[in-house]
């Protein structure tokens, strides 16, 4: 209990979504708790990981193979059954670049319903900086049955149509984006090749605000609610209460702020639009403001 | 036909086409990150000049080319991002193949050797990063002619 008192003790409306690199350390022979790695790059987990981690790619095992879109309920069923995990199981993510891979993936979990998951705050950078034991051994896992429902997209997931009516009427939006991007003077992210959008700019109405902000950038920790809700609720306006959508460049930025602004500071209705600048940009004749 | 790499990394290629088995082709990789050597500081400090960044590469990875009194060329990089293992295999790769060849023979690789060494251990917005450190050796080989 007091290993969680930090994180109780910033206020958020759900606290237990969050888990420490302490509680972990405690729990790292638990049967119950499935450690899962996400990162961009593939080949950091193999280079060294938590001990008894798993992997998680989010091009290899989250997306379609073929189209744009996520796993079935037959992909995420054999998923779950070759990181053994079972319906009961708590799966705490972490991984690179402040959880944004790890939040990406505790998202599409969450189209499956799968809601005893949570993040390490701070995520791999805190693990390494404090110096905590480091693996290449890859854990074998014994396949589990795992029977998913199937994928329910309406509670967190935004489509462009849906996004369409909600810029008509005139509902929260907010772009996670770097200033640039949002400002369209830059069609890709600082020190990213452009992943093809052809047009640059920001879906009317929307708020910017970049989905690093809620970061404590030494450590890669979520900011207390307090810094949070002076960010998105006092600076931004944003209000709790309303409907709101966040959006990137695929999906995967945003849903670091989804779960931020969902768990942390309790919105009640947020929805990630994972089509997001790569589906609006290239979109013909939906409406943009630079 | 695909024309062929210079010796040293078309055998590197070869190498890497004899794996099918994506964890031998990961194990390998890993093995070339951890020869990764970063730039000497009697070449290059901290901070980096700018114009030795590789654009596009979001693991600031940063190239040197020292061209050598026998007219070859030798690489040195910096990879900033400690998370960048895959920056740091491609280096250490490029570094191997490469570093004591003439510019003429370096200009023209073909950026698609990313896809063949890393195949699956890629995503789109990284492989174009990986490319973007070729595109950076190629440059600095045709500066260097």
């Amino acid at each position: 209990m007091g290993l969680m008192s930090d994180i109780r003790s910033r206020g958020y409306a759900q606290p237990d979504v969050l888990v420490s690199t302490d509680w972990v350390a405690e729990h790292l022979s638990d049967p119950d708790i499935r450690v899962v790695e996400s990162n961009e790059d593939v080949l950091l987990y193999p280079s060294g990981h938590i001990p008894g981690s798993v992997q998680v790619d989010w091009t290899a095992d989250l997306n379609d193979p073929v189209q744009r879109d996520y796993i079935t309920r037959r992909g995420f069923e054999a998923l779950m059954s070759r990181i053994g995990a079972t319906p009961k199981t708590k799966i705490v993510f972490y991984g690179d670049k402040n959880n944004w891979w790890a939040c990406y993936a505790f998202w599409v979990f969450q189209l499956f319903g799968h809601k005893n998951a949570s993040v390490m705050d701070g995520g791999r950078l805190k693990w390494e900086k404090e110096g905590r034991p480091m693996t290449r051994e890859v854990l074998t896992c014994p396949a589990t049955k795992y029977r998913a429902p199937e994928r329910k997209d309406g509670p967190v997931r935004a489509f462009q149509k849906q996004v369409r009516a909600h810029v008509q009427a005139k509902g929260q939006l907010v772009d996670v984006r770097s200033p640039e991007e949002y400002a369209g003077t830059r069609m890709h992210m600082p020190d990213y090749p452009n992943e093809g959008a052809l047009r640059g700019g920001h879906i009317p109405g929307a708020k910017s605000i970049p989905w690093a902000r809620a970061i404590n950038p030494e450590d890669g920790t979520f900011k207390p609610a307090s810094e949070l809700a002076d960010l998105y609720i006092k600076t931004n306006r944003l209000k709790k209460d309303r409907p709101t959508i966040a959006y990137c460049r695929i999906g995967e930025r945003s849903s670091h702020t989804w779960f931020a602004l969902k768990y942390l500071l309790g919105f009640k209705n947020v929805k990630n639009y994972d089509g997001s600048w790569t589906e609006w940009g290239n979109t013909v004749g939906v409406p943009i403001e630079k | 036909m695909e024309t062929r790499a210079p010796g040293r990394l078309q055998a590197i290629l070869d190498t890497f086409a004899m794996f099918p088995d994506p964890a031998d082709r990961t194990n390998l990789l890993l093995d070339y990150a951890g020869r990764f050597r970063t730039v000497p500081p009697e070449v290059a400090t901290r901070p980096y000049a700018r114009e030795h960044l590789v654009p596009h590469c979001e693991s600031e990875a940063y190239v040197w080319a020292l061209e050598q009194p026998d007219g070859t060329l030798k690489f040195y990089f910096a990879v900033e991002n400690p998370s960048g293992v895959s920056a740091k295999a491609l280096a250490a790769i490029l570094d191997q193949a490469l570093s004591g060849l003439k510019p003429a023979e370096i200009a023209n690789i073909s950026p698609d050797i990313v896809e063949q060494i890393f195949r699956q251990n890629i995503s789109m917005g990284k492989g174009m990063g990986l490319m973007s450190m070729v595109q950076a050796i190629r440059s600095l080989a045709k500066a260097a002619q």
